[in-house]
């Protein structure tokens, strides 16, 4: 079932050698090429729209869900609706991600939407891979609603050859609710990579926590932006980390917005260099300059 | 052997040239373990940054083992055999202990391995070997693992810059156990109990050498200063 191109991009996207066993919808050139469902893991295709439903049941405990998408034909713009609910208190891990390969343009916009129960548990990892000559789009969409005494860990990494990536998240979050968004870009080239979250801390004790850790080469261009609202008694925190290379530029703008006197947000951004002392360090040790850079770019995105 | 020949550091202050380094020739041995010392300002660190190559002299030479490698850069000079602990560890985001401690014996070790690095210098290696190198850690856990950096890499010259600032009495008794006695070693210190254990001394002043000798020699000129500052600080 798996080409070449499709089994690099998914080994890269998703850390797969094959499709794996247990829940899958594998998606390729804007089609459902497998669908599989488990007792506690439902997938079904949509019937209005191009993308899937998934239902995680509460018996569903630390199994994982698999959704990668391949898009590898030329000149191909793939929409996809994807939308999961999750039951009380499943525990579940949603492995998404998405792998455009094309010497021509072509993308890849995933709308998904989590509605997550009561105590429920979701590790929502995502990662994006572009490779081939031609211009590529990845549009992530992912709105989350977090009911009471959920929590959602979102890992997002896009790994580059994307060259125009535009990625919003909004979630809500009710009582004593959780988010933690990690998010790690990588951009080189001419690369644009735009990261819009919205986040409305609506319950009592609600929490939330974004870091987005970027790296900008050549002469690529990254905006960051982010909007933490805390409407109750809340916790919110958002700090964007950025290297800079070469001409590469990055804007930040991490905000809060408090509109309850009992909300706690906070925020901090730092943008800059390579510090010369980090690579005088490693070359110390034996590395070359060029060596070095690599690693402690690879440091700061693990 | 590291050899310096003629050595000289000149900046520029307030337009006007100032010697940090003012024509310094000396040899630090193999199989000796060389204090140097000094004001502070008298040039000590930069003496070491021209060995590693982090500086380069503006006048003079610097030889190892009879080769010049003056020109060489930071990183040709750690694969001949350098190594440098700094006086301040550098902290890293996102680099592990481990990662380092791989990095300076360019493989990557096993956990039991990479331990046994740290326990060296005094550490509970497993609470240490996956936290980040970073802020997190004390500085006297920060400056242990840097020491423990520069042993885990083979060398043949080692050089640590005020490896006794911000360790406690225990570890700093233990610190002189650490020196590979076969080597060239080379340490900047203010310690009297460190300029003890030493084989020579080089006494910096104003950038100019004032006494380099055999450590006991040298200690004997410095007595009347180190008997008047409580706890050993010959500063």
């Amino acid at each position: 079932m798996l080409d070449k191109i499709s089994k690099n991009l998914i080994e890269k996207v998703a850390g797969l050698h094959e499709l794996p066993n247990g829940a899958l919808s594998f998606r390729k050139n804007g089609k459902g090429e497998l669908i599989r469902s488990t007792p506690s893991i439902v997938i079904e295709k949509k019937e209005d729209l191009s993308g899937i439903n998934i239902f995680v049941k509460s018996t569903c405990q630390n199994e994982a869900c698999h959704i990668p998408v391949v898009v590898s034909e030329s000149g191909l713009f793939d929409v996809v609706y994807n939308d999961f609910y999750i039951e009380e208190n499943a525990h579940v891990v949603i492995v998404a991600g998405c792998g455009v390969h094309s010497d021509t343009e072509s993308g890849h916009n995933g709308i998904h939407t989590l509605h997550v129960g009561k105590n429920a548990h979701v590790e929502y990892i995502e990662n994006h891979l572009a490779t081939g000559k031609g211009k590529k789009q990845i549009n992530p969409v992912t709105n989350i609603i977090l009911e009471e005494g959920s929590h959602v860990v979102m890992k997002t990494t896009q790994l580059g050859g994307v060259s125009f990536s535009n990625r919003i998240t909004n979630a809500k979050l009710k009582k004593s609710s959780i988010l933690e968004v990690e998010e790690k870009i990588l951009t080189d080239r001419f690369d644009v990579a735009k990261t819009n979250f919205k986040v409305d801390l609506i319950g009592e004790n609600s929490k939330c926590k974004v870091v987005s850790k970027s790296v900008a080469r050549d002469e690529s261009e990254q905006i960051f932006k982010s909007n933490i609202v805390g409407k109750n008694m809340c916790f919110g925190h958002v700090e964007c980390d950025g290297i800079l290379l070469d001409r590469a530029s990055i804007e930040s703008c991490p905000k809060v917005s408090a509109k309850h006197n009992l909300a706690s947000l906070s925020h901090e951004a730092a943008i800059g260099k390579i510090a010369n002392d980090q690579i005088v360090k490693l070359m110390t040790l034996g590395l070359t300059e060029k060596e070095a850079e690599e690693k402690i770019i690879e440091g700061f995105l693990k | 052997m590291i050899e310096l020949k003629n050595v000289s550091y000149i900046v520029e202050d307030h337009g006007e040239k100032k010697a940090i380094l003012d024509n310094i020739s000396c040899v630090f041995d193999d199989a000796c373990l060389t204090a140097v010392t000094g004001e502070n300002g008298s040039g000590k660190s930069t003496l070491m940054k021209i060995v590693v190559g982090i500086l380069k002299p503006t006048e003079g030479k610097v030889f190892m083992d009879g080769k010049d490698i003056t020109n060489l850069t930071i990183d040709e000079r750690a694969r001949k055999g350098i190594n440098y602990a700094f006086q301040q560890p550098v902290l890293f985001n996102g680099l592990t202990v481990k990662d380092l401690i791989d990095l300076a014996t360019k493989k990557e070790n096993s956990v039991g391995v990479a331990c046994n690095y740290l326990s060296k210098v005094g550490i509970c290696a497993k609470v240490y070997i996956n936290r980040p190198f970073d802020k997190t850690l004390s500085g006297g856990e920060q400056k242990r693992i840097e020491i423990a950096l520069a042993l885990a890499k083979k060398g043949k010259v080692y050089i640590f810059d005020e490896p006794e600032a911000g360790i406690d009495l225990w570890s700093f008794e233990k610190l002189n156990n650490i020196f590979d006695k076969e080597k060239c070693n080379i340490v900047v210190s203010h310690q009297e109990k460190l300029l003890k254990t030493a084989d020579k001394i080089l006494v910096l002043n104003h950038g100019k050498i004032e006494k380099f000798g055999s450590a006991k020699q040298v200690l004997k000129n410095l007595g009347k200063k180190c008997s008047m500052m409580e706890g050993g600080d010959v500063r």
